[in-house]
């Protein structure tokens, strides 16, 4: 009886493992929701000012970001796929080339973060006080929004390197896949956010 | 083992089906990126919109495996998202009737 | 003891159990649900201690105009610390994270809850949050004054030590979700075999509610706290008139999370209640279906109120509609509830035991906190009454009259359970009887005050509002009077020697079917139930 109850037992964690990831990215998602609902509002008070401050934006530099996470979340979702098929070579290729894209959208972000800086458009400076309120808002949920978009890339990060360490040692395999799962689901909440981000920044006119 | 799948929840999606959704997310930013550069004015942000969330949709029903997942995650997930929808829905109400 | 002949052999209480390590780190290292519990448990009533002792200093204060014991500034930082310590720190967690922690698992039919670990890390987050929140009272500029509410913009331009007590609230809420995330998971994954959804234990329903409000509404406040503290730090501006930001913006996404926090406190309290009322009247509770859907109606509908608490604050007429009618539609359920409890207790042999006590008595104050939560929520009455007196008296009612009855009315149907002891019953009638002397002495002329216009959060009133205030703060005292008798009786049991039997009330939910204290993996076989959870349908066996 007591070996039909571990073996149980151990299947049903696995799927509740994962069904706490899913209830996890809720909450990050409302999270995040709360930045959309601030969003919402203030470009609705401000529609003008918000087409002209994205304008100091680079939309290239977005689209490269943007093509960077879509095909990071593609590989880590063919990972998944990989270790179920017991290709633990191929897995590790996939996430490593995940992490790679996570560190090329950081660096990104860190050069269009400081150009910013560089042209004195950040919250507090006298510069971006001198363009008018609307502005002084855009400016503020755009480093409050990637700001905290960033932090979560570098949980996705984490979370994506352990997975990695998880496979090269076998404690991650075809078997027992749930570590590595839920960093992909992680991680294409990730992706999911900046989806939004990305038109709602960059692209409205 | 390694070629076919089965419907289990466990199963192995193809690589194959996993490039087709990333070309076609590819693509959808294209668009997204294009249509900006012309002209549409109100509908510029419509279509931005409209865009992101055909593209979330793959992402969630492929990429995080609700086409192969139990029926509940997929109830919660559209219960999570009406609900932040109408949180926004009903904040504006107040801005836009101000 | 009749309870002699249930325990078999090899039993070892999960209070006794040898662990890893000794003494204090046995219970602090410990992944046990029912040990977490008692984590909860201690910690809340050292908090609620400390919090009750500045609501009886403002009472002190309030009991003859003028300057009384204490100055204004005193006065404002004690109404937010009473107000942080008792909202944040008591009745959001409290029913959830001790009596859902204890009973959940056992109520399902489950050895533990689905993530032990992050259990345990939750009440780490909570300690680690009571002790940031905290700290703002002795370190930097002052302690706040901001009511527990940090409305913006005073939150961020008040030179008092505001940040810990915002970061300590992002820290709390962090920890509610876990526990809500945890429970969720264990109702949809571990249910014994054979106890489909509708035969879950209405209290477990009502955390899966209040779980999914913690889940979803609690990060709403998170980021709202953390832009608080971007504002102070870089002057972003997202609430400040002055840079462009609507200040009632943040009213609007504090009360998105803080509305609905009001049902995390309440859902678990009514889930207590449908408990208790049953098990008292000897018969299955009346129209189980409509008390789940009314739960999970309430959970969904009030997440859309949170404008009712805005009525003042320069909203559109049409927010103020829409929100005044969801106000009204959330009535419904909750009346719904309290429908089914008096209907199941219409033509029942009644055991007038002190934990039914309690839960009639909440029936009572939960009414009397819920229709004059109508008069706030209809617009006009409101713009009369709103930031009196008439406010804290509702919302006393509902919080501390809702949460506080039926924690004590748990506390008083499962000690025998979570012990193994019983308390003496003439010692409890009377701490009942002196708390709800003092409860109603101490609240109902709120009312009264508020709707002739004594504003809330002074520390001074004009003569004309004397009368009512003394016996306000009398009240205060008997109420206090009573909780003490009430703690030091459970003291007095828990140390003492009269053994409680394994079902001491003739209770049919699964808890009753094991030992008292249960044992460290509560089932020795993993049950089967295929009854209904109120199942009085076979002659009770005897006590």
């Amino acid at each position: 009886m007591s070996q039909d109850h571990l073996t149980h037992a151990e299947h049903r964690d696995d799927e509740a493992s994962k069904l706490g990831m899913w209830l996890f990215i809720f909450t990050e998602l409302l999270l995040f929701g709360g930045l959309f609902v601030v969003y919402a509002v203030y470009r609705y008070m401000n529609a003008e000012a918000f087409h002209l401050a994205h304008e100091e934006l680079s939309v290239t530099m977005g689209t490269i970001n943007t093509v960077i996470l879509l095909i990071s979340s593609a590989t880590v979702a063919m990972s998944t796929s990989a270790i179920r098929l017991g290709d633990t070579k191929k897995a590790l290729i996939l996430i490593a080339i995940t992490i790679i894209a996570a560190l090329v959208f950081m660096v990104n972000k860190y050069f269009e973060w400081g150009g910013k800086f560089e042209h004195g458009l950040y919250p507090g400076s006298a510069e971006l006080a001198a363009r008018g309120q609307g502005e002084v808002l855009f400016f503020g949920l755009y480093f409050f929004m990637t700001g905290l978009h960033g932090l979560h890339i570098i949980v996705g990060l984490v979370l994506l390197t352990i997975s990695y360490i998880g496979v090269k040692r076998g404690t991650i395999n075809g078997e027992s896949p749930v570590m590595l799962d839920n960093s992909g689901l992680y991680w294409h909440l990730v992706d999911l956010i900046w989806i939004f981000l990305f038109p709602l920044f960059y692209l409205i006119k | 083992m390694d070629t076919n799948h089965t419907h289990e929840a466990h199963h192995a999606v193809p690589y194959k089906t996993y490039g087709i959704i990333l070309a076609i997310l590819l693509f959808l930013t294209a668009i997204s990126v294009a249509v900006t550069q012309i002209e549409l004015d109100s509908l510029t942000v419509t279509v931005a919109i409209v865009l992101a969330t055909i593209k979330s949709a793959l992402v969630l029903y492929y990429f995080m495996h609700l086409k192969f997942d139990d029926i509940i995650l997929r109830i919660m997930v559209i219960a999570v998202i009406a609900v932040l929808a109408l949180v926004i829905l009903i904040t504006l109400l107040d801005y836009i009737y101000r | 003891m009749s309870s002699e002949s249930q325990v078999h052999s090899g039993y070892v209480s999960f209070r006794d159990v040898e662990t890893k390590y000794k003494g204090i780190l046995a219970w602090i290292l410990s992944t046990d649900h029912k040990r977490i519990s008692f984590l909860y448990l201690y910690s809340m009533i050292t908090f609620f201690i400390v919090g009750m002792l500045l609501g009886l200093a403002m009472k002190l204060e309030l009991i003859a105009p003028g300057k009384t014991v204490m100055t204004a500034e005193t006065y404002n930082a004690f109404f937010t610390l009473h107000g942080i310590i008792m909202i944040f720190l008591i009745v959001i967690p409290g029913l959830p994270a001790v009596f859902g922690n204890f009973f959940l698992p056992i109520l399902i039919g489950a050895k533990d809850v689905a993530f032990p670990k992050l259990n345990l890390f939750s009440w780490y987050l909570y300690v680690l949050g009571a002790v940031v929140a905290l700290t703002s009272q002795f370190l930097g500029d002052g302690a706040p004054d901001t009511g527990w509410t940090f409305y913006a913009p005073y939150s961020f331009k008040t030179h008092t030590n505001m940040l810990p007590a915002v970061i300590g609230a992002f820290i709390l809420g962090f920890s509610s979700i876990l526990t809500g995330l945890n429970f969720i998971v264990t109702m949809h994954r571990m249910r014994a075999p054979g106890m489909d959804w509708f035969k879950m234990p209405l209290f477990a329903w009502s955390l899966y509610g209040a779980g999914w409000i913690q889940l979803l509404a609690t990060p709403i406040v998170g980021i709202t706290l953390l832009m608080v503290v971007g504002e102070r730090l870089f002057q972003i501006g997202f609430f400040d008139p002055a840079l462009g930001g609507d200040p009632v913006l943040y009213q609007h996404l504090f009360w998105i999370y803080s509305h609905p926090a009001v049902y995390i406190m309440i859902l678990p309290a009514m889930g207590i209640i449908s408990e208790i009322i049953p098990t008292f009247s000897n018969k299955s509770i009346f129209g189980y279906k409509a008390v789940v859907y009314s739960t999970l109606a309430i959970a969904f509908v009030g997440y859309f109120v949170w404008g009712h608490h805005m009525f003042t604050s320069g909203m559109s007429s049409t927010a103020l509609y829409i929100f005044s009618f969801l106000t009204f539609l959330v009535a419904i359920p909750s009346a719904i509830k309290v429908f089914n409890w008096v209907a199941t207790l219409y033509k029942a042999s009644i055991q007038m035991e002190v934990p039914f006590l309690w839960a009639a008595s909440f029936l009572f104050v939960f009414m009397i906190g819920g229709l004059t939560g109508l008069f706030l929520g209809s617009i006009a009455t409101d713009v009369h009454v709103h930031d009196t007196a008439f406010v804290v008296a509702h919302f006393h009612f509902i919080v501390f009259g809702g949460v506080g009855y039926a924690f004590l009315a748990a506390m008083h149907y499962w000690f025998p359970k979570m012990y193994g002891k019983m308390y003496d019953k003439e010692i409890a009638i009377f701490g009942w009887i002196s708390f709800t002397v003092g409860f109603f002495m101490l609240y109902t002329p709120m009312f009264l005050l508020g709707y002739q216009g004594m504003p809330r959060r002074y520390y001074d009133y004009v003569a004309q509002f004397h009368g009512w205030n003394i016996v306000s703060s009398i009240g205060a005292f008997i109420l206090a009077a009573g909780f003490i008798t009430i703690l030091v009786n459970f003291i007095r049991a828990a140390y003492g020697d009269k053994i409680a039997p394994n079902d001491p009330w003739g209770g049919k939910t699964l808890e009753w079917s094991i030992e008292s204290p249960p044992s460290l993996e509560n089932f020795e076989e993993v049950p089967f139930v295929d009854k209904h959870p109120y199942d009085y349908s076979e002659p009770t066996s005897e006590k």
